[in-house]
Protein backbone atom coordinates (compact mmCIF):
# COMPACT_ATOMS: atom_id res chain seq x y z
CA UNK A 1 0.00 0.00 0.00
CA UNK A 2 1.64 3.09 -1.01
CA UNK A 3 1.54 5.89 1.82
CA UNK A 4 -0.17 8.90 1.38
CA UNK A 5 2.21 12.16 0.89
CA UNK A 6 1.97 14.47 3.97
CA UNK A 7 0.66 18.03 2.91
CA UNK A 8 3.46 20.52 3.49
CA UNK A 9 2.78 23.87 4.86
CA UNK A 10 4.83 26.94 2.29
CA UNK A 11 3.92 30.35 2.32
CA UNK A 12 3.52 31.70 -1.33
CA UNK A 13 7.08 33.53 -1.31
CA UNK A 14 8.60 30.44 -0.61
CA UNK A 15 6.66 28.19 -2.97
CA UNK A 16 7.15 30.72 -5.89
CA UNK A 17 10.78 30.96 -5.19
CA UNK A 18 11.27 27.15 -5.20
CA UNK A 19 12.73 25.24 -9.04
CA UNK A 20 14.05 21.69 -7.85
CA UNK A 21 12.64 19.14 -8.44
CA UNK A 22 13.15 15.23 -8.34
CA UNK A 23 12.24 11.68 -7.37
CA UNK A 24 13.78 9.48 -5.33
CA UNK A 25 13.49 6.20 -7.22
CA UNK A 26 13.03 5.74 -11.03
CA UNK A 27 10.16 3.92 -10.74
CA UNK A 28 6.99 5.21 -12.67
CA UNK A 29 5.16 5.71 -10.09
CA UNK A 30 7.74 7.48 -7.39
CA UNK A 31 6.20 10.69 -6.56
CA UNK A 32 7.71 13.89 -8.18
CA UNK A 33 9.35 16.56 -5.12
CA UNK A 34 9.35 19.86 -5.45
CA UNK A 35 12.31 21.36 -2.66
CA UNK A 36 11.75 24.88 -1.75
CA UNK A 37 14.81 26.72 -0.41
CA UNK A 38 14.15 25.95 3.11
CA UNK A 39 14.40 22.04 2.58
CA UNK A 40 10.49 21.65 2.60
CA UNK A 41 10.12 18.35 0.20
CA UNK A 42 6.58 18.96 -0.74
CA UNK A 43 4.76 16.49 -3.52
CA UNK A 44 1.21 17.56 -1.79
CA UNK A 45 0.76 20.84 -0.45
CA UNK A 46 -1.79 22.35 1.66
CA UNK A 47 -2.01 26.22 1.70
CA UNK A 48 -5.28 28.66 2.28
CA UNK A 49 -5.48 32.26 1.15
CA UNK A 50 -7.80 34.53 -0.43
CA UNK A 51 -9.05 33.56 -4.18
CA UNK A 52 -8.62 37.00 -6.16
CA UNK A 53 -8.88 35.96 -9.36
CA UNK A 54 -10.22 33.09 -11.27
CA UNK A 55 -10.27 32.29 -15.13
CA UNK A 56 -11.48 29.85 -17.12
CA UNK A 57 -8.29 29.42 -19.49
CA UNK A 58 -9.56 26.39 -21.38
CA UNK A 59 -9.99 26.58 -25.63
CA UNK A 60 -12.17 23.50 -25.67
CA UNK A 61 -12.82 22.32 -22.53
CA UNK A 62 -13.24 24.26 -18.89
CA UNK A 63 -9.38 24.58 -17.64
CA UNK A 64 -9.44 26.98 -14.41
CA UNK A 65 -6.73 29.39 -13.81
CA UNK A 66 -6.80 30.72 -10.12
CA UNK A 67 -4.98 33.04 -8.03
CA UNK A 68 -4.68 32.69 -4.01
CA UNK A 69 -2.45 35.36 -2.18
CA UNK A 70 -1.45 34.51 1.28
CA UNK A 71 0.27 37.55 2.89
CA UNK A 72 3.53 37.16 1.61
CA UNK A 73 2.67 36.48 -2.23
CA UNK A 74 0.49 34.92 -4.78
CA UNK A 75 0.24 30.88 -5.29
CA UNK A 76 -0.89 30.08 -8.87
CA UNK A 77 -3.97 26.83 -9.41
CA UNK A 78 -4.93 25.69 -11.96
CA UNK A 79 -7.61 22.87 -12.49
CA UNK A 80 -8.77 21.44 -16.01
CA UNK A 81 -10.41 17.85 -16.59
CA UNK A 82 -8.27 15.71 -14.17
CA UNK A 83 -8.95 18.17 -11.40
CA UNK A 84 -13.32 18.03 -11.77
CA UNK A 85 -14.00 18.83 -8.61
CA UNK A 86 -11.95 21.44 -8.18
CA UNK A 87 -12.87 23.05 -11.57
CA UNK A 88 -16.25 22.97 -10.86
CA UNK A 89 -15.80 24.51 -7.27
CA UNK A 90 -13.86 27.43 -9.37
CA UNK A 91 -16.42 28.10 -11.70
CA UNK A 92 -19.05 28.44 -8.90
CA UNK A 93 -17.03 30.44 -6.38
CA UNK A 94 -17.41 34.21 -5.91
CA UNK A 95 -14.29 36.40 -5.26
CA UNK A 96 -12.69 37.26 -2.97
CA UNK A 97 -12.95 34.52 -0.76
CA UNK A 98 -10.81 32.59 1.89
CA UNK A 99 -10.30 29.24 0.86
CA UNK A 100 -8.17 26.23 1.63
CA UNK A 101 -6.73 24.52 -1.36
CA UNK A 102 -5.22 20.74 -0.90
CA UNK A 103 -2.71 20.04 -4.10
CA UNK A 104 -0.21 18.54 -5.76
CA UNK A 105 2.93 20.31 -6.68
CA UNK A 106 2.92 21.35 -10.03
CA UNK A 107 6.55 22.85 -12.30
CA UNK A 108 6.71 24.08 -15.67
CA UNK A 109 9.97 24.87 -17.40
CA UNK A 110 9.84 28.20 -19.26
CA UNK A 111 13.27 27.78 -20.54
CA UNK A 112 14.24 30.88 -18.54
CA UNK A 113 12.95 29.29 -14.95
CA UNK A 114 10.95 27.17 -13.42
CA UNK A 115 6.97 28.25 -12.76
CA UNK A 116 5.26 26.97 -9.85
CA UNK A 117 1.49 26.00 -9.10
CA UNK A 118 -0.89 23.72 -8.15
CA UNK A 119 -2.86 20.71 -9.25
CA UNK A 120 -5.92 21.03 -6.54
CA UNK A 121 -7.34 17.78 -5.57
CA UNK A 122 -9.35 20.31 -3.81
CA UNK A 123 -10.68 23.48 -3.19
CA UNK A 124 -12.98 24.63 -0.38
CA UNK A 125 -14.05 28.02 1.30
CA UNK A 126 -13.05 28.65 5.14
CA UNK A 127 -13.38 31.35 7.61
CA UNK A 128 -10.56 33.90 8.67
CA UNK A 129 -9.87 31.92 11.56
CA UNK A 130 -8.70 29.02 9.88
CA UNK A 131 -6.88 31.04 7.38
CA UNK A 132 -5.09 32.56 10.21
CA UNK A 133 -4.12 29.17 11.80
CA UNK A 134 -2.91 28.35 8.90
CA UNK A 135 -0.57 31.05 8.88
CA UNK A 136 0.47 30.50 12.06
CA UNK A 137 0.73 26.84 11.45
CA UNK A 138 3.09 27.67 8.43
CA UNK A 139 4.87 29.86 10.23
CA UNK A 140 6.32 27.80 12.79
CA UNK A 141 7.04 25.11 10.34
CA UNK A 142 8.95 27.18 8.25
CA UNK A 143 10.56 28.35 11.44
CA UNK A 144 11.75 24.82 12.28
CA UNK A 145 12.82 24.19 8.75
CA UNK A 146 14.64 27.71 8.52
CA UNK A 147 16.37 26.43 12.41
CA UNK A 148 17.68 22.49 10.95
CA UNK A 149 18.52 24.11 7.33
CA UNK A 150 22.29 23.58 8.65
CA UNK A 151 21.89 19.62 9.96
CA UNK A 152 22.46 16.76 7.94
CA UNK A 153 18.82 15.58 7.11
CA UNK A 154 19.41 14.67 3.36
CA UNK A 155 16.67 17.31 2.11
CA UNK A 156 18.73 19.99 4.19
CA UNK A 157 21.33 19.57 2.46
CA UNK A 158 19.71 19.64 -0.74
CA UNK A 159 18.72 22.65 -0.29
CA UNK A 160 21.49 24.45 1.54
CA UNK A 161 23.36 23.29 -2.26
CA UNK A 162 20.97 23.82 -4.47
CA UNK A 163 19.56 27.55 -3.28
CA UNK A 164 22.60 28.76 -0.97
CA UNK A 165 19.20 30.81 0.81
CA UNK A 166 19.25 33.91 2.17
CA UNK A 167 17.72 32.46 5.52
CA UNK A 168 16.86 36.07 7.19
CA UNK A 169 14.78 36.84 4.00
CA UNK A 170 12.54 33.93 4.76
CA UNK A 171 12.86 35.07 8.51
CA UNK A 172 11.52 38.37 7.31
CA UNK A 173 8.94 36.68 5.34
CA UNK A 174 7.53 34.54 8.33
CA UNK A 175 7.80 37.42 10.52
CA UNK A 176 5.60 39.82 7.94
CA UNK A 177 3.32 37.01 7.91
CA UNK A 178 2.82 36.83 11.27
CA UNK A 179 2.81 40.32 11.53
CA UNK A 180 -0.40 40.17 9.34
CA UNK A 181 -2.11 38.54 11.96
CA UNK A 182 -1.63 40.43 15.17
CA UNK A 183 -3.70 42.08 17.11
CA UNK A 184 -3.80 45.67 16.90
CA UNK A 185 -1.22 45.39 13.82
CA UNK A 186 -2.88 47.17 10.91
CA UNK A 187 -2.84 44.42 8.13
CA UNK A 188 -0.34 44.83 5.94
CA UNK A 189 -1.76 42.28 3.27
CA UNK A 190 -2.64 45.66 0.93
CA UNK A 191 1.28 46.43 0.36
CA UNK A 192 1.96 42.73 -0.30
CA UNK A 193 -0.89 42.12 -2.47
CA UNK A 194 0.87 45.28 -4.78
CA UNK A 195 3.99 43.14 -4.34
CA UNK A 196 2.56 39.72 -5.06
CA UNK A 197 0.17 41.42 -8.07
CA UNK A 198 3.47 42.28 -9.40
CA UNK A 199 5.29 39.28 -9.28
CA UNK A 200 2.20 37.40 -10.51
CA UNK A 201 1.78 39.42 -14.24
CA UNK A 202 5.47 37.88 -14.79
CA UNK A 203 3.67 34.55 -14.57
CA UNK A 204 0.45 34.76 -16.26
CA UNK A 205 2.53 36.57 -19.28
CA UNK A 206 5.11 33.43 -19.48
CA UNK A 207 2.27 31.45 -19.25
CA UNK A 208 0.75 32.98 -22.56
CA UNK A 209 4.08 32.98 -24.12
CA UNK B 1 19.10 -23.89 -14.65
CA UNK B 2 16.51 -26.17 -13.71
CA UNK B 3 19.11 -28.46 -12.63
CA UNK B 4 20.65 -26.35 -10.35
CA UNK B 5 17.66 -25.62 -8.31
CA UNK B 6 16.49 -29.37 -8.29
CA UNK B 7 19.74 -30.25 -6.77
CA UNK B 8 19.24 -27.68 -4.30
CA UNK B 9 15.93 -28.32 -3.47
CA UNK B 10 17.27 -32.13 -3.35
CA UNK B 11 19.81 -31.53 -0.89
CA UNK B 12 17.23 -29.50 0.82
CA UNK B 13 14.97 -32.25 1.45
CA UNK B 14 17.28 -34.76 2.33
CA UNK B 15 18.81 -32.86 5.15
CA UNK B 16 14.46 -32.92 6.32
CA UNK B 17 15.09 -37.15 5.98
CA UNK B 18 12.79 -36.71 3.21
CA UNK B 19 14.60 -38.63 0.07
CA UNK B 20 13.05 -37.22 -3.43
CA UNK B 21 14.09 -38.89 -6.85
CA UNK B 22 16.23 -35.47 -8.58
CA UNK B 23 14.14 -36.45 -12.03
CA UNK B 24 10.83 -35.41 -10.40
CA UNK B 25 11.66 -32.53 -8.80
CA UNK B 26 13.55 -31.90 -11.97
CA UNK B 27 10.60 -32.13 -14.08
CA UNK B 28 8.40 -30.57 -12.06
CA UNK B 29 10.36 -27.26 -12.37
CA UNK B 30 11.18 -27.94 -15.57
CA UNK B 31 6.62 -28.03 -16.67
CA UNK B 32 6.12 -24.84 -14.40
CA UNK B 33 9.43 -22.98 -15.60
CA UNK B 34 9.67 -23.81 -19.06
CA UNK B 35 5.87 -24.89 -20.32
CA UNK B 36 4.36 -22.22 -17.65
CA UNK B 37 6.58 -19.48 -17.93
CA UNK B 38 5.90 -19.38 -13.63
CA UNK B 39 8.59 -17.14 -12.54
CA UNK B 40 11.44 -19.10 -11.16
CA UNK B 41 10.74 -18.51 -7.24
CA UNK B 42 7.19 -19.51 -7.29
CA UNK B 43 7.97 -22.03 -9.22
CA UNK B 44 10.26 -23.54 -6.68
CA UNK B 45 7.68 -22.33 -4.19
CA UNK B 46 5.24 -24.57 -6.01
CA UNK B 47 7.50 -27.39 -5.73
CA UNK B 48 8.39 -27.43 -2.04
CA UNK B 49 4.93 -27.08 -1.08
CA UNK B 50 3.80 -30.05 -2.98
CA UNK B 51 6.55 -32.18 -1.28
CA UNK B 52 5.70 -30.70 2.19
CA UNK B 53 2.26 -31.00 2.04
CA UNK B 54 2.69 -34.84 0.89
CA UNK B 55 5.08 -36.02 4.08
CA UNK B 56 3.06 -33.58 6.30
CA UNK B 57 5.86 -31.06 7.04
CA UNK B 58 5.22 -27.47 8.03
CA UNK B 59 6.50 -24.93 6.15
CA UNK B 60 8.18 -23.20 8.49
CA UNK B 61 10.82 -26.09 8.86
CA UNK B 62 12.02 -26.27 5.65
CA UNK B 63 11.96 -22.47 5.04
CA UNK B 64 13.88 -22.07 8.94
CA UNK B 65 13.23 -20.13 11.73
CA UNK B 66 10.16 -18.74 12.68
CA UNK B 67 8.55 -15.20 11.24
CA UNK B 68 10.67 -12.49 13.27
CA UNK B 69 8.79 -11.16 16.33
CA UNK B 70 7.16 -7.78 15.79
CA UNK B 71 5.41 -5.13 17.08
CA UNK B 72 1.37 -5.12 16.49
CA UNK B 73 2.19 -1.08 15.02
CA UNK B 74 4.82 -1.97 12.61
CA UNK B 75 2.91 -3.66 10.84
CA UNK B 76 2.61 -1.81 7.59
CA UNK B 77 2.49 -3.89 4.86
CA UNK B 78 0.50 -6.63 3.75
CA UNK B 79 1.63 -10.38 2.51
CA UNK B 80 4.85 -10.24 5.44
CA UNK B 81 4.89 -13.58 7.46
CA UNK B 82 5.17 -11.80 11.39
CA UNK B 83 5.10 -13.42 14.90
CA UNK B 84 3.48 -11.39 17.42
CA UNK B 85 3.53 -11.45 21.37
CA UNK B 86 -0.14 -10.03 21.84
CA UNK B 87 -3.41 -10.41 23.92
CA UNK B 88 -6.94 -11.50 22.67
CA UNK B 89 -8.69 -7.67 23.40
CA UNK B 90 -12.04 -8.67 21.50
CA UNK B 91 -13.59 -11.72 19.90
CA UNK B 92 -16.37 -10.90 17.38
CA UNK B 93 -19.15 -12.82 16.43
CA UNK B 94 -18.43 -15.45 13.60
CA UNK B 95 -19.35 -13.43 10.20
CA UNK B 96 -19.53 -17.03 8.45
CA UNK B 97 -18.67 -20.69 8.63
CA UNK B 98 -14.83 -20.40 6.87
CA UNK B 99 -14.01 -18.17 9.56
CA UNK B 100 -13.27 -20.11 13.09
CA UNK B 101 -12.27 -17.17 15.26
CA UNK B 102 -12.00 -13.28 14.33
CA UNK B 103 -11.58 -10.29 16.45
CA UNK B 104 -8.48 -8.11 17.69
CA UNK B 105 -5.49 -9.16 19.23
CA UNK B 106 -3.16 -5.94 20.89
CA UNK B 107 0.29 -5.50 22.57
CA UNK B 108 1.71 -2.13 23.62
CA UNK B 109 2.01 -0.57 20.67
CA UNK B 110 -1.90 -1.15 19.45
CA UNK B 111 -4.57 -3.34 18.11
CA UNK B 112 -5.14 -5.36 14.75
CA UNK B 113 -7.76 -7.47 13.52
CA UNK B 114 -7.15 -11.50 13.37
CA UNK B 115 -9.04 -13.80 11.31
CA UNK B 116 -8.20 -17.77 12.10
CA UNK B 117 -9.88 -19.46 9.33
CA UNK B 118 -12.01 -22.70 9.80
CA UNK B 119 -9.63 -24.38 7.02
CA UNK B 120 -6.30 -23.99 9.15
CA UNK B 121 -7.91 -25.35 12.12
CA UNK B 122 -5.98 -23.64 14.24
CA UNK B 123 -6.86 -24.10 17.87
CA UNK B 124 -9.45 -21.37 19.53
CA UNK B 125 -8.06 -18.61 21.83
CA UNK B 126 -10.08 -16.80 24.74
CA UNK B 127 -10.19 -13.67 25.66
CA UNK B 128 -8.12 -11.79 27.97
CA UNK B 129 -5.46 -14.11 27.46
CA UNK B 130 -2.60 -13.29 25.99
CA UNK B 131 -0.16 -15.68 23.54
CA UNK B 132 2.51 -15.71 21.53
CA UNK B 133 1.19 -16.02 17.66
CA UNK B 134 4.43 -17.37 15.39
CA UNK B 135 3.80 -17.53 11.69
CA UNK B 136 0.84 -15.19 11.12
CA UNK B 137 0.76 -13.53 7.71
CA UNK B 138 -0.33 -9.84 7.20
CA UNK B 139 -3.31 -8.77 4.94
CA UNK B 140 -5.22 -5.80 4.20
CA UNK B 141 -8.97 -5.86 4.18
CA UNK B 142 -10.63 -2.84 3.36
CA UNK B 143 -8.00 -0.65 3.57
CA UNK B 144 -7.28 -2.06 6.93
CA UNK B 145 -4.26 -4.29 8.41
CA UNK B 146 -4.90 -7.82 10.00
CA UNK B 147 -3.11 -10.90 10.53
CA UNK B 148 -4.60 -14.42 9.19
CA UNK B 149 -3.84 -17.66 11.23
CA UNK B 150 -2.71 -20.29 9.17
CA UNK B 151 -1.06 -24.08 9.22
CA UNK B 152 1.84 -22.90 10.32
CA UNK B 153 0.63 -20.98 12.97
CA UNK B 154 1.51 -21.54 16.10
CA UNK B 155 -0.38 -20.64 19.28
CA UNK B 156 1.54 -20.70 22.76
CA UNK B 157 -0.36 -19.24 25.61
CA UNK B 158 1.37 -17.41 27.87
CA UNK B 159 2.04 -16.38 31.24
CA UNK B 160 2.59 -12.98 30.96
CA UNK B 161 -0.45 -10.35 30.89
CA UNK B 162 0.76 -8.26 28.03
CA UNK B 163 -0.43 -4.63 28.08
CA UNK B 164 -2.39 -3.40 25.56
CA UNK B 165 -1.56 0.02 24.51
CA UNK B 166 -4.49 1.87 23.72
CA UNK B 167 -1.97 4.05 21.95
CA UNK B 168 -4.80 6.78 21.87
CA UNK B 169 -3.63 9.00 19.01
CA UNK B 170 -3.92 12.86 19.58
CA UNK B 171 -3.71 14.49 16.25
CA UNK B 172 -4.66 18.42 15.61
CA UNK B 173 -4.43 18.99 11.78
CA UNK B 174 -6.25 20.23 8.76
CA UNK B 175 -8.86 17.63 6.99
CA UNK B 176 -7.48 17.41 3.93
CA UNK B 177 -9.63 14.67 2.42
CA UNK B 178 -13.17 12.96 2.73
CA UNK B 179 -13.12 9.68 1.41
CA UNK B 180 -15.74 8.08 -0.80
CA UNK B 181 -17.87 5.36 2.04
CA UNK B 182 -18.28 8.53 3.71
CA UNK B 183 -21.58 10.06 4.79
CA UNK B 184 -25.04 7.70 4.20
CA UNK B 185 -23.88 4.05 3.88
CA UNK B 186 -25.22 0.85 3.73
CA UNK B 187 -24.32 -2.38 5.99
CA UNK B 188 -25.69 -5.99 5.97
CA UNK B 189 -27.79 -7.25 8.84
CA UNK B 190 -25.86 -10.20 9.02
CA UNK B 191 -22.42 -8.97 9.12
CA UNK B 192 -22.37 -5.46 9.33
CA UNK B 193 -19.87 -5.18 5.90
CA UNK B 194 -20.49 -2.09 4.20
CA UNK B 195 -22.40 -2.82 1.00
CA UNK B 196 -21.06 -1.75 -2.42
CA UNK B 197 -23.90 -1.19 -4.65
CA UNK B 198 -26.11 -2.94 -2.76
CA UNK B 199 -23.89 -6.03 -2.48
CA UNK B 200 -22.50 -7.79 0.66
CA UNK B 201 -18.55 -9.46 0.21
CA UNK B 202 -20.11 -12.08 2.19
CA UNK B 203 -23.64 -12.09 2.25
CA UNK B 204 -24.71 -10.47 -1.86
CA UNK B 205 -27.59 -8.78 -2.51
CA UNK B 206 -29.23 -7.93 0.95
CA UNK B 207 -31.36 -5.35 1.70
CA UNK B 208 -29.03 -3.04 4.07
CA UNK B 209 -29.54 -1.26 6.75
CA UNK B 210 -28.29 3.00 6.88
CA UNK B 211 -25.39 4.33 8.87
CA UNK B 212 -23.63 7.15 8.71
CA UNK B 213 -19.89 7.05 8.62
CA UNK B 214 -17.12 9.50 8.23
CA UNK B 215 -13.51 8.56 6.37
CA UNK B 216 -11.56 11.76 6.92
CA UNK B 217 -7.85 12.80 6.27
CA UNK B 218 -6.46 14.59 8.92
CA UNK B 219 -2.68 15.68 8.14
CA UNK B 220 -0.39 17.92 10.47
CA UNK B 221 2.09 19.00 7.60
CA UNK B 222 4.09 16.10 9.07
CA UNK B 223 2.09 12.98 9.84
CA UNK B 224 -1.25 12.03 7.96
CA UNK B 225 -3.94 9.89 9.10
CA UNK B 226 -6.97 8.36 8.29
CA UNK B 227 -9.98 9.79 11.11
CA UNK B 228 -13.19 7.03 10.89
CA UNK B 229 -16.03 8.83 12.71
CA UNK B 230 -18.54 6.24 13.77
CA UNK B 231 -22.32 7.45 13.86
CA UNK B 232 -22.31 8.89 17.07
CA UNK B 233 -19.17 11.23 16.55
CA UNK B 234 -20.25 12.30 12.97
CA UNK B 235 -24.09 13.25 13.84
CA UNK B 236 -22.43 14.98 16.74
CA UNK B 237 -19.49 16.88 15.13
CA UNK B 238 -21.68 17.57 11.98
CA UNK B 239 -25.64 17.89 13.35
CA UNK B 240 -26.66 15.88 11.15
CA UNK B 241 -28.46 12.80 12.21
CA UNK B 242 -29.29 9.65 10.60
CA UNK B 243 -32.65 10.58 10.12
CA UNK B 244 -31.67 13.97 8.53
CA UNK B 245 -29.50 12.15 6.03
CA UNK B 246 -31.72 9.61 4.95
CA UNK B 247 -34.30 12.87 4.12
CA UNK B 248 -31.42 15.12 2.69
CA UNK B 249 -30.75 11.91 0.78
CA UNK B 250 -34.17 11.15 -0.49
CA UNK B 251 -35.16 15.08 -0.74
CA UNK B 252 -31.81 15.48 -3.28
CA UNK B 253 -32.70 11.63 -4.52
CA UNK B 254 -29.21 11.50 -4.21
CA UNK B 255 -27.35 9.74 -1.81
CA UNK B 256 -24.20 11.65 -1.85
CA UNK B 257 -25.95 15.30 -1.19
CA UNK B 258 -24.95 14.05 2.35
CA UNK B 259 -21.60 13.47 2.22
CA UNK B 260 -21.02 16.53 0.15
CA UNK B 261 -22.79 18.39 2.96
CA UNK B 262 -20.08 17.12 5.26
CA UNK B 263 -17.44 17.55 2.78
CA UNK B 264 -18.37 21.62 3.29
CA UNK B 265 -18.12 21.38 6.82
CA UNK B 266 -15.08 19.46 7.36
CA UNK B 267 -12.61 19.98 4.46
CA UNK B 268 -9.54 22.38 4.71
CA UNK B 269 -10.18 23.36 8.70
CA UNK B 270 -8.58 22.69 11.73
CA UNK B 271 -9.62 19.81 14.28
CA UNK B 272 -8.24 17.61 17.18
CA UNK B 273 -9.13 13.99 17.11
CA UNK B 274 -8.52 11.32 19.94
CA UNK B 275 -8.91 7.69 19.99
CA UNK B 276 -7.01 4.26 19.68
CA UNK B 277 -5.01 4.23 16.35
CA UNK B 278 -5.14 0.88 14.41
CA UNK B 279 -2.49 1.32 11.78
CA UNK B 280 -2.66 4.03 9.93
CA UNK B 281 -6.13 4.61 11.22
CA UNK B 282 -7.66 6.29 13.85
CA UNK B 283 -10.76 5.34 15.23
CA UNK B 284 -12.26 8.65 16.78
CA UNK B 285 -13.56 8.66 20.14
CA UNK B 286 -13.63 12.66 20.43
CA UNK B 287 -13.21 15.42 17.37
CA UNK B 288 -13.54 19.25 18.50
CA UNK B 289 -12.64 22.32 16.01
CA UNK B 290 -9.92 24.02 17.21
CA UNK B 291 -10.17 27.20 18.75
CA UNK B 292 -8.98 30.39 16.76
CA UNK B 293 -5.53 31.08 17.24
CA UNK B 294 -4.91 33.58 20.38
CA UNK B 295 -2.52 37.01 20.50
CA UNK B 296 -0.08 34.86 22.58
CA UNK B 297 -0.09 32.40 19.66
CA UNK B 298 1.07 34.65 17.37
CA UNK B 299 3.86 37.01 19.61
CA UNK B 300 5.37 33.22 21.31
CA UNK B 301 5.82 32.53 17.52
CA UNK B 302 6.64 36.44 16.54
CA UNK B 303 9.43 35.40 19.22
CA UNK B 304 10.84 32.42 18.63
CA UNK B 305 11.38 34.08 14.79
CA UNK B 306 13.27 36.83 16.47
CA UNK B 307 15.21 34.14 17.97
CA UNK B 308 16.78 32.72 15.34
Amino acid sequence: MLEREVAKRVFAQEYRESNLTFKESDDQYSPLYLLTPTGAKCNRVFITGTLTEKEDIGATAEHWRARVADPTGVFTIYAGQYQPEAAQMLSAIELPQFVAVVGKTNTYDTGEGIITSIRPESIQVIDAETRDRWILETAKHTLERIATLGSDDPDAIKAREHYSPDLERYKQMVLQALKSIGKGQVPEEETEEDKAEKVGFEVMDLSKA
Amino acid sequence: MVKDIAEELKSRFSEMGLDVPLEDIKSKLDELINKFRVPVDEAKRSVVSQYLKESNIPRSKFYGEDASLVKVGDISSEGRWVSLKAKVVQLWPSESDSIAQAGLIGDETGAIKFVNWAKSARPLVEEGKSYIFKNVVTDSWQGRFQVNFNKNTDIQEIEEDIEVGSSVEDVTGAIVDIQSGSGLIKRCESCNRVLIKGSCGEHGKVEGKYDLRVKAVIDDGKIVRDAILNREITEKLTGITLDMAKKMAEEALDPSKVIDTITEQLMGSYFNVKGPRVGRYILVETMEKVAPISDEEIQGTIAMAEGL
